[in-house]
C-alpha cells in the first residue's frame, strides 16, 4: 500500500492490536510524507538524531500547515512539554526542584515503601476473586494513588479528574477520523477545568505547605524564582495526565507481554533481579507512549536524503524506532534480559520522560508484586480490547484468570 | 578458526584505563590466551576525573575512585612495578624489577604523568603539589582540610581550573596564575575563554592572566610566590597545573615512534616504529597515544580524555585479536567533559582545529549556551555549558564535515549569531583540499567518505 497513508492506517483502530508491521513499512520508506503535508519518521537512528536537534521544535505554535490543537487554549498557557528552551528549560528545572535531583534527591527513592504498600494492599483486595482486570483492578490505581500523593491531589476526585484526563487525551489524539475539530474543542475545555481545580488546591496551600510538589510550587522559590499562578496550573494538569494515562499502560502491557511468553515470566519468578531490565525491554518492545506527533522543524531538514520543510508537522513514530532491526539484535524479539537496549521509550533529548525514575520503580514493584500474586495467570481474551488512543497505546481491560 | 589471533600471550603495560577497558574487550571478543597487566601504581585501576572534582570536595575518599571490573578477566596482574624496557625483537617487556615478561602482541597504554615544577628544589617545599594519582589527590585534600590561608594554582587549563573551583566551593582563598589571556583559552579559545575569567572573578578567584610565578618561595615549606609583573603573595599551597608529560621514556630504546608527543600509531592503533614502518604487533591507546584522525585532516591527535581512552582501548584490543580485513579504525570523534564552578562544559570534535566560533544556541549572558567551532567553511567543534543535550547533533555534523557556521534555526536561538575570529593558536595551516566525512553508526559499517572542496 501506498506510504502517503501509512498514518492512516496506524491511527485507525482496527490494527491497534498490532501495529509493528505497519512500523516496519514506515522504516522501510523511510521518511514517509503524508497527503497532508505532514512527516512521519520511523528508523531509530533518524528519531534519535532529530531527539537531539536544536532545530526541532516542541511547540506546535511553530507549525504552518493549521494545527487545529495549536493556539486554541486561551487561558491556560502551554506546558513546558510543548515549550521550547529557554522557557522549557526555567519551567522543568523549577518543576524538578520538587521532584528529583539535585534539590530533591530522595523523593522517589523514598515512596519505594509506599509503593509496595499501595500495591499490596491492592493485591490483598483481589485475594477472592476467580478473574482480574488488570487495568481497573490494579495498573491504573496505582500510579493514580503515587500521582495524587505526589502532587498534593484528593484521591476521592479521582472521577471527576478521570473524565477530564479522558477527554483531555481524545483531544489530542491525531486520528485523522470523525470530528476532530470537536474532540479538541472537548479537549480544550477539559484541560482548562482541570487547570482551574489544581490552580485552586494549589492556592489553598500558600502558606501551609503539605510536603507534595503543589504545596512546593507556590511555596518554595529557587534562584529562578516561583511558578507564576498559571504555570503551576499548566504544570499541574502536565503532571497529572503524564503520571495518569502512561504507567497505566506499562504495567499492562508488561503483564500482557509476560503472559504471551511464558518463558520469560518463568524466567523472572526465578531470577526477580532481573525486572529492571524486564521493564526496560518492555519500555522498548510496547512502549506506551508510541508516537511523539508534536514536532516542528524550524528549518528545512534534510532526514535520511530527503528535506522535511520548516514548518510541517514532525510525528516521531518511537515504537517503530524501537524495534528497528538497525540498531536493535533481534528487534521483534521480547529478551528480558537484553543489555544493550537504549530505547525510545521516554523519548530522549531535552524533553526526555521527567517522571521516568517514577515509572520505572512503579512498574518493577508492580510486576514484581503481581507475578508473585498470581500463580497460573491465564490470559482469557488475546488479543484484549485496546484503549482509543494511538498515541498513549494500551489494553482497555486485560482480563486474566486464575489458574 | 585458523589464523586468528586469540589464544596467545597479550601484555599490556598501564594498567589504568585504557589498559582495563582493553583487556574486558579482549576476553569480551573472545580472547583466551595468557593476559598480563603491569602497572607501576599499586592500585588497582581507578578513575581520575573525579580527583580534581568530588575528591577535593571531599565528598569521594581518594581511594574511593575505582573502576568497576565488567567482567572476570581471568589475567596475571603486575602492580607496583615500572616497565622499564622493551625488546622488541626477542619480545620482552622488562621490568625494574629485573624481570622480563614475553608478548606475542604488546599494548602501550601509560598515559601521562603531571609536569612538574620546572626548579627541583622549589618543588620539593612542603606544599607545592600536582595532581595525577590518587595519592597526588589524597594528599592534597588532607591539606585542603587543615584550612590553608591562600591556594595557589599555577595553570588555569581544565585540572587548574576544577582544582580552583573546588578550594573556592570550600571557602578557600584561591589566586590562580596563567600566562595566557584567560583560563581554558588554550583549549576553547578566546570566547569561552572570556567567559571562564568572568565567571572565575565572579566565584571570588584572584585571577591573573599574562603572568607567570617565577618563584615559590619559602624555607621547607612553602610561604608565598613571586609573579613576572614584579608582585608577590602569600601562600601555604601551591598546586602545579601546567599539563602532563607523556610516559615513553621507557620506551626510548626500543625502536619506536615513541618521544615526549606520545607513541605514534595508526588509524588502528599499531605503533610506528621511529622510521615511520607499521609494526603488527605493538599497539598503543589512550593518553599515551598519538593518532591520525581523518576528520582532522589526518593530522596526528593526543587526547587527554576519558572517553578517548576507552574508545581507543576498544579499538585497539579488537585489532590486537582480529585478522587484517576485520580490522576497525579508531575514528570516534573526540569528546570531554569538565564541571566547574557550577558550569557543566561538554566538547564534541577539536575546538583547537578551527579559525571561528558562534553562539549557536543560549546566550553568554546566561552562561548556557552551545559554541559551535569552525575551520575554512565547516564544522570542527562544539562547545556547550550547561546544555549538553543536542551535542549529539553537533557530533552529526562534525562527522559529516557540514558547513560553517550552521544554518540558523536552532529553537532557542531565533537570532542569527554571526561567527566570530576563534582566537586558538592557529591550527597548522594546510592546503585547501577535499574534507573527509564519517558515515554509519556501527563501528564495522562506519566508513569514510570523501568530499569534494567546496
Ligand atoms: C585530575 C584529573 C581530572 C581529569 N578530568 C577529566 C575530565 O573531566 N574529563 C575527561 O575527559 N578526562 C579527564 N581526565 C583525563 C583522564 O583521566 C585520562 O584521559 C585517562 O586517565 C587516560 O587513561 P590512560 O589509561 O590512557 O592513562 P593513565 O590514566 O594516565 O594511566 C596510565 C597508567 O600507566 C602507568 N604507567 C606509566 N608508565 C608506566 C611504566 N613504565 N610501567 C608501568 N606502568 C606505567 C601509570 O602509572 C598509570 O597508572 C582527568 C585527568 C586527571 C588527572
Ligand atoms: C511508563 C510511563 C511513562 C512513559 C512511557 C513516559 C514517556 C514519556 C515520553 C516519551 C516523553 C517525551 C515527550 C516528548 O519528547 O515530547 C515524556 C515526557 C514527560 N513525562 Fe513521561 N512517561 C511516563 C511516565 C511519566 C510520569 C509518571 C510522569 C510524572 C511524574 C511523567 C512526566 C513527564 C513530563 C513532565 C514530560 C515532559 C518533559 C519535558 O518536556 O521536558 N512521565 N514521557
Amino acid at each position: 500500500m501506498a506510504a502517503d497513508t501509512l498514518f492512516q492506517r496506524i491511527t485507525d483502530y482496527a490494527n491497534r492490536a498490532d501495529p509493528y508491521p505497519l512500523y516496519a513499512e514506515l522504516r522501510e520508506n523511510g521518511v514517509a510524507r503524508q497527503d497532508d503535508g505532514s512527516y512521519l519518521v520511523g528508523t531509530y537512528h533518524e528519531i534519535a538524531a532529530l531527539l537531539h536537534d536544536p532545530r526541532i521544535s516542541s511547540d506546535r505554535r511553530q507549525r504552518t500547515v493549521p494545527d487545529g490543537a495549536a493556539g486554541t487554549d486561551e487561558g491556560v498557557p502551554p506546558s513546558f512539554i510543548g515549550l521550547d528552551d529557554p522557557e522549557h528549560h526555567r519551567l522543568r528545572g523549577m518543576a524538578m526542584r520538587s521532584f528529583g535531583p539535585p534539590h530533591t534527591p530522595d523523593r522517589i527513592d523514598g515512596m519505594h515503601e509506599d509503593i509496595t504498600r499501595i500495591v499490596r494492599d491492592l493485591l490483598a483486595g483481589l485475594a477472592d476473586k476467580e478473574r482480574i482486570d488488570v487495568v481497573d483492578d490494579f495498573a491504573y490505581p496505582l500510579p493514580v494513588t503515587v500521582i495524587c500523593r505526589l502532587l498534593g491531589v484528593p484521591a476521592e476526585d479521582e472521577p471527576r479528574f478521570r473524565e477530564w484526563s479522558d477527554a483531555i487525551v481524545a483531544g489530542f489524539d491525531p486520528t485523522p477520523d470523525e470530528d476532530p475539530a470537536e474532540r479538541q474543542r472537548a479537549g480544550t475545555e477539559a484541560r482548562k477545568t482541570m487547570a482551574l481545580y489544581l490552580g485552586d488546591l494549589a492556592e489553598r496551600r500558600r502558606g501551609h505547605p503539605s510536603g507534595d510538589m503543589l504545596s512546593a510550587f507556590v511555596n518554595d522559590a529557587g534562584p529562578e524564582g516561583q511558578l507564576t499562578p498559571l504555570e503551576t496550573m499548566a504544570t499541574g494538569v502536565l503532571l497529572l495526565i503524564a503520571g495518569h494515562e502512561t504507567t497505566v499502560n506499562l504495567i499492562t502491557n508488561g503483564m500482557l507481554t509476560l503472559l504471551r511468553h511464558p518463558d520469560a515470566l518463568a524466567r523472572l519468578r526465578r531470577e526477580p533481579e532481573l525486572m529492571p531490565l524486564a521493564v526496560e525491554e518492555l519500555l522498548r518492545f510496547e512502549p506506551p507512549v508510541q508516537m511523539l506527533p508534536q514536532r516542528t522543524p524550524l528549518a528545512d531538514i534534510e532526514v535520511a536524503g530527503r528535506t522535511i520543510p520548516k514548518g510541517s508537522p514532525l510525528i516521531l513514530m518511537l515504537a517503530a524506532g524501537n524495534r528497528d532491526p538497525q540498531r536493535f539484535a533481534d528487534a521483534d524479539r521480547f529478551d528480558p534480559a537484553r543489555e544493550d537496549n537504549q530505547h525510545l521509550g521516554f523519548g530522549s533529548g531535552v524533553h526526555s520522560c521527567f517522571g521516568a525514575p517514577l515509572a520505572r520503580l512503579e512498574t518493577q514493584i508492580a510486576l514484581h508484586e503481581l507475578i508473585r500474586h498470581l500463580d497460573t495467570p491465564r490470559l482469557i481474551e488475546d488479543p484484549p480490547e485496546y484503549r482509543r488512543s494511538p498515541v498513549l497505546r494500551g489494553p482497555r481491560h486485560l482480563l486474566i484468570g486464575r489458574g | 578458526m585458523l589464523g586468528e589471533p586469540r589464544a596467545d600471550r597479550i601484555v599490556i603495560v598501564g594498567a589504568s584505563l585504557a589498559g582495563l577497558r582493553a583487556a574486558e574487550t579482549l576476553r569480551a571478543e573472545g580472547f583466551t590466551g595468557s593476559l598480563t597487566l603491569i602497572g607501576d601504581e599499586t592500585h588497582p585501576p581507578y578513575d581520575r576525573p573525579p580527583l580534581s572534582k568530588q575528591v577535593l570536595l571531599g565528598k569521594v575518599a581518594a581511594d574511593r575512585t575505582g573502576l568497576p571490573q565488567r567482567r572476570r578477566l581471568d589475567a596475571d596482574w603486575r602492580l607496583g612495578v615500572r616497565a622499564g624496557g622493551l625488546d622488541p625483537v626477542g619480545k620482552r617487556v622488562l621490568l625494574d624489577d629485573g624481570a622480563d615478561v614475553p608478548f606475542d602482541r604488546l599494548l602501550i597504554a601509560t598515559g601521562t604523568r603531571a609536569r612538574p615544577w620546572p626548579h627541583p628544589d622549589e618543588a620539593a617545599l612542603d606544599g607545592v603539589f600536582t595532581l595525577r594519582t590518587s595519592g597526588d589527590a589524597a594528599a592534597l585534600a588532607a591539606r585542603l582540610d587543615a584550612g590553608p590561608r591562600r591556594v595557589l594554582v599555577i595553570g588555569a587549563g581544565f585540572t587548574g581550573s576544577e582544582i580552583a573551583s573546588a578550594c573556592r566551593e570550600r571557602g578557600l582563598e584561591v589566586t590562580v596564575a596563567e600566562r595566557g589571556p584567560a583560563p581554558l583559552v588554550g583549549a576553547l579559545g578566546g570566547t569561552l575563554g572570556e567567559l571562564a575569567a568572568k565567571l572565575q572573578r565572579a566565584h571570588g578567584v584572584d585571577l591573573r592572566c599574562g603572568v607567570t610565578v617565577t618563584a615559590l618561595e619559602g624555607d621547607g615549606r612553602l610561604t608565598g610566590a613571586q609573579f613576572s609583573d614584579g608582585t608577590r603573595i602569600d601562600a601555604d599551597i601551591a598546586v602545579i597545573a601546567l599539563g602532563a608529560v607523556r610516559n615513553t621514556e621507557w620506551l626510548a630504546e626500543s625502536g619506536l615512534a615513541a618521544g615526549p608527543r606520545g607513541v605514534t600509531c595508526d588509524a588502528g592503533c599499531r605503533a610506528f616504529d621511529m622510521y615511520g614502518i607499521v609494526t603488527d604487533d605493538i599497539f598503543a591507546a589512550g593518553d599515551v597515544a598519538r593518532f591520525p584522525h581523518p576528520l582532522f585532516e589526518y593530522q596526528l591527535l593526543s587526547l587527554e580524555h576519558w572517553g578517548n581512552a576507552v574508545a581507543q582501548a576498544e579499538v585497539a584490543a579488537h585489532n590486537m585479536v582480529s585478522p587484517g580485513p576485520r580490522r576497525r579504525p579508531h575514528l570516534t570523534v573526540p569528546a570531554f567533559w569538565s564541571s566547574q564552578f557550577g558550569l557543566n562544559i561538554k566538547s564534541v570534535g577539536v575546538p583547537t582545529f578551527s579559525d571561528q566560533v558562534v553562539i549557536a544556541q543560549g546566550s553568554l549572558k546566561d552562561a548556557r549556551l552551545v559554541a559551535v567551532y569552525g575551520y575554512r567553511g565547516r564544522v570542527t567543534a562544539a562547545v556547550s555549558v550547561n546544555q549538553a543535550r543536542s551535542l549529539d547533533y553537533y557530533r552529526h555534523l562534525i562527522e559529516t564535515a557540514a558547513p560553517f557556521p550552521p544554518a540558523p534555526g536552532a529553537a532557542d536561538q531565533r537570532e542569527s549569531p554571526v561567527p566570530v575570529p576563534s582566537d586558538v593558536p592557529d591550527p597548522k595551516l594546510l592546503s585547501h583540499g577535499p574534507t573527509v566525512a564519517l558515515t554509519g553508526h556501527l563501528p564495522d559499517r562506519r566508513l569514510t567518505v570523501v568530499q569534494p572542496a567546496r
